[in-house]
C-alpha cells in the first residue's frame, strides 16, 4: 500500500519539475500548456475509461463546458479567472450530473450518446439565437482576461490534480470497486459495491478535471469559437494517447501524450495528413496487437508498473 | 397545412434514403458485434466514386451503383480478413472495433485527401432530369425520389439476402446466438465476410447519392456521417437490420419537421432525439434485451 502512494508522489513530482523546468530551456509554452493539458485530460478520462471501462466518446463536451461557463463567467461577472477556472469545473460536473442516466446504457450505446450529448451542446453553444449569450458560431474574446503565465501555472495545479487523484484511486478501495465493477458489475454488486454511486463518482471527478482544463484553455487562448474548444479531435487524441501508453495505469497516459503529442507537433503541424496516417495506422496496429498500451511491455515482463 | 404535407412527405423521402445509410452498419453490428466507425468513410469514397465518374467520364451516377457495389464488396473482403478475426479474439472486441475502425476512419480519410484535395464537389440534380415531381400538390426534386427508390431497393435486397436465401438464414441464426450458430456447424467465417461485404458495398451505395441528400462531398465528411447513421440505428435497435428502416423513417420525418418550423435548432435535433429514446428504451425502440447493472 504504502508503495503505491511513494510511486504516486514520485511521478508526480518528475512530471511536475519537468514542466517547471522546461519552460527555461525551451521557449514554445503553448505546446508545453497543450502538453500538460493533454496529460490532465488523459488522467481525467483513465479515471473512468480506465478503471470503469465506460468510454465516453463525447470527453470534449466536458472540456468546452468547462471553456465556456469559464469565459462566460469572466465577460458577465468578472470574476477572477481563477475562479472562473473552478466554475468551468463544475460546470463540467453538473453537465456530467444530467447525463448519469446514460450508464444505465452498455458499452457502444453509451460512447455514442456521450458523443450525441457533447454535440448536442456544441450546437446549444453556437446556436444563433444564444449570440448575446454565447456569441453563438462567433466564437468567444476576452482580451482583458489574458494572461498566458498565470494560465500556464494553474494548467500545472490542474495537472498536479488529476495526477493525485488517479493514483490516489487506483490505489485505493475506491479504486477496487472500480475496477470490480468493470470486470462484473453484477458480481461486484453483489459483493456490496454500491455500483451506481462508484461510477457516478468516477465519472463526476473525470468531469471536473476536463471542465477546469477545459477553462483554463480558453483563458490561455482567449480568443475562441464553439467549434474549437468542442472539437471531436481533443476527446480523440485524449483516448488514442492514453490507449497508446496503457488505460488503468498512471505513468501509461503520461508516455502516451509525451511520445504522440510530441510526434504530432513534430510532423503533424505541417503535414497533418500523414500524421493522420500515421496515427490512423497506429490505432490499428495498437488495437491488434497492443491493446493494452506500452506499459503493457513492461508489465510482461514482471514489472510492476504505477 | 401544404407545409406540413411537404415535411411529410420529404421525411419519407429522406427516410428510406436514411435507412440505407445505416443498414449496412447495422448488418455488421448484427452480425460481428463490431462497430464499424469507418462507416462514413466508405460512404464518402462512394460518393467520390459517383463524382469522379460523373466529371471525368460523364457516366449517370447510376451507372456508378452496379460498379461500386461490385468493387466495394471486393475492397471489403481484404479488410475483413486484415481486421476482424483478429479483432474478435481479443477481450472486448465491442470497444476495441470502435477505437480500430476509427483509426482505419481516419486513415482512410487522409488518403482521400490526398487522392481528392480537400475541396468541396458535388454532383448537379439535373443529372436525372429537370423535371421535379409533383406529388400531392408538392414540389420535389427528382433526385430525392431516385435517392429514396434507390433506398427501398437497397432494403429490400438485404431483407431478400436475409430472409429469403440460405445464407441470409445461416446470418440470422449467428445474429440471435453466435455459440449456438457455431454448434450447428455454421461457418461463421464465411457468413461473416459476406455481411462485412454487403455492409460496405451499401455504404458505398448511399455515398453515390448523398451529394443529391446530404450535401457536398468532402474528404472529412466521414465522422459526422457515421454518427447519424449510428443515430438512425440506435433508434431501429442495433442488430436489427430491418429495424433500421423504422430508425432511418423516424429520424427522416422528425429533421424535416424540425427544419420546415424550427430551423436554427435543426441540427441539435438528432442528438436530442438519440439520447431521449435511449433513455426511454436503452436497447432501441424495437430492442428485446435489456441490460441489467
Amino acid at each position: 500500500m504504502l508503495k503505491g502512494w511513494r510511486s504516486t508522489a514520485i511521478v508526480t513530482a518528475i512530471t511536475l519539475v519537468t514542466f517547471i523546468v522546461v519552460p527555461k530551456l525551451y521557449d514554445n509554452q503553448f505546446l508545453l500548456f497543450n502538453m500538460m493539458m493533454y496529460m490532465a485530460l488523459a488522467q481525467g478520462l483513465n479515471i473512468i475509461y480506465g478503471y470503469t471501462g465506460y468510454l465516453p466518446f463525447g470527453y470534449v463536451g466536458f472540456f468546452g463546458a468547462g471553456a465556456y461557463a469559464g469565459a462566460l463567467v469572466i465577460i458577465f461577472l468578472h470574476w477572477m479567472p481563477l475562479i472562473a477556472v473552478l466554475v468551468g469545473g463544475l460546470t463540467a460536473v453538473l453537465f456530467g450530473m444530467v447525463l448519469i442516466p446514460l450508464f444505465r446504457l452498455s458499452g457502444a450505446y453509451f460512447s455514442i450518446a456521450s458523443l450525441a450529448a457533447s454535440e448536442a451542446l456544441y450546437y446549444v453553444v453556437a446556436n444563433p439565437h444564444l449570440e448575446k449569450i454565447t456569441q453563438g458560431p462567433y466564437g468567444i474574446s476576452m482580451p482583458q482576461a489574458y494572461d498566458a503565465n498565470a494560465a500556464y501555472w494553474t494548467m500545472l495545479g490542474i495537472l498536479a490534480l488529476s495526477l493525485v487523484t488517479s493514483g490516489i484511486i487506483r490505489r485505493s478501495r475506491f479504486g477496487l470497486a472500480l475496477s470490480a465493477i468493470r470486470e462484473n458489475p453484477l458480481s461486484a454488486s453483489m459483493s456490496g459495491v454500491n455500483v451506481v454511486q462508484m461510477r457516478s463518482l468516477s465519472w463526476l471527478l473525470s468531469a471536473f478535471i476536463a471542465g477546469l482544463a477545459g477553462a483554463t484553455f480558453g483563458w490561455y487562448i482567449s480568443v475562441f469559437y464553439p467549434e474549437t474548444v468542442f472539437s471531436l479531435t481533443i476527446g480523440v487524441f485524449t483516448i488514442v494517447f492514453i490507449l497508446f501508453g496503457g488505460i488503468g495505469t498512471l505513468i501509461g497516459p503520461i508516455i502516451g501524450t509525451l511520445i504522440l503529442y510530441g510526434l504530432y507537433n513534430y510532423i503533424g503541424i505541417s503535414t497533418p495528413q500523414y500524421f493522420q496516417i500515421a496515427y490512423g495506422l497506429l490505432i490499428v496496429l495498437l488495437v491488434l496487437f497492443l491493446p493494452n498500451g506500452l506499459v503493457s511491455l513492461l508489465k510482461r515482463r514482471g514489472v510492476d508498473v504505477p | 397545412m401544404s407545409l406540413l404535407v411537404y415535411a411529410l412527405l420529404a421525411g419519407l423521402f429522406y427516410g428510406l434514403y436514411f435507412a440505407l445509410v445505416g443498414i449496412g452498419l447495422n448488418l455488421i453490428f448484427g452480425v460481428m458485434r463490431i462497430i464499424n466507425l469507418a462507416h462514413g468513410a466508405f460512404l464518402m469514397l462512394g460518393a467520390y466514386g459517383a463524382f469522379y465518374l460523373y466529371t471525368l467520364l460523364g457516366w449517370n451516377p447510376l451507372w456508378a451503383v452496379p460498379i461500386e457495389l461490385v468493387v466495394f464488396f471486393l475492397l471489403a473482403l481484404p479488410i475483413y480478413y486484415l481486421l476482424v478475426p483478429r479483432l474478435q479474439r481479443s477481450d472486448d472486441p465491442e470497444m476495441l472495433s470502435f477505437i480500430l475502425f476509427f483509426g482505419l476512419s481516419q486513415v482512410i480519410e487522409a488518403l482521400a485527401v490526398f487522392a481528392f484535395g480537400n475541396d468541396q464537389h458535388s454532383i448537379p440534380d439535373a443529372v436525372f432530369g429537370t423535371r421535379p415531381l409533383h406529388l400531392l400538390g408538392q414540389v420535389f426534386p427528382l433526385s430525392w425520389v431516385v435517392s429514396a427508390g434507390i433506398g427501398l431497393a437497397g432494403i429490400v435486397a438485404i431483407y431478400l439476402y436475409l430472409y429469403r436465401s440460405r445464407i441470409g438464414r445461416a446470418t440470422r441464426a449467428i445474429m440471435t446466438d453466435r455459440d449456438e450458430a457455431v454448434v450447428t456447424g455454421i461457418s461463421v467465417n464465411r457468413v461473416s465476410v459476406l455481411a462485412f461485404g454487403v455492409g460496405i458495398a451499401s455504404a458505398a451505395l448511399a455515398g453515390i447519392f448523398s451529394p443529391f441528400m446530404l450535401g457536398a462531398i468532402e474528404p472529412s465528411m466521414g465522422l459526422h456521417i457515421t454518427v447519424m447513421a449510428f443515430v438512425i440505428i440506435v433508434i431501429g435497435s442495433l442488430g436489427n437490420p430491418l429495424g433500421t428502416v423504422l430508425g432511418g423513417l423516424i429520424f427522416g420525418e422528425a429533421l424535416m419537421l424540425m427544419q420546415t418550423f424550427l430551423t436554427s435548432w435543426a441540427q441539435l435535433f438528432p442528438y436530442v432525439l438519440l439520447i431521449a429514446i435511449l433513455l426511454v428504451k436503452p436497447s432501441g425502440l424495437l430492442g428485446r434485451k435489456v441490460r441489467s447493472a
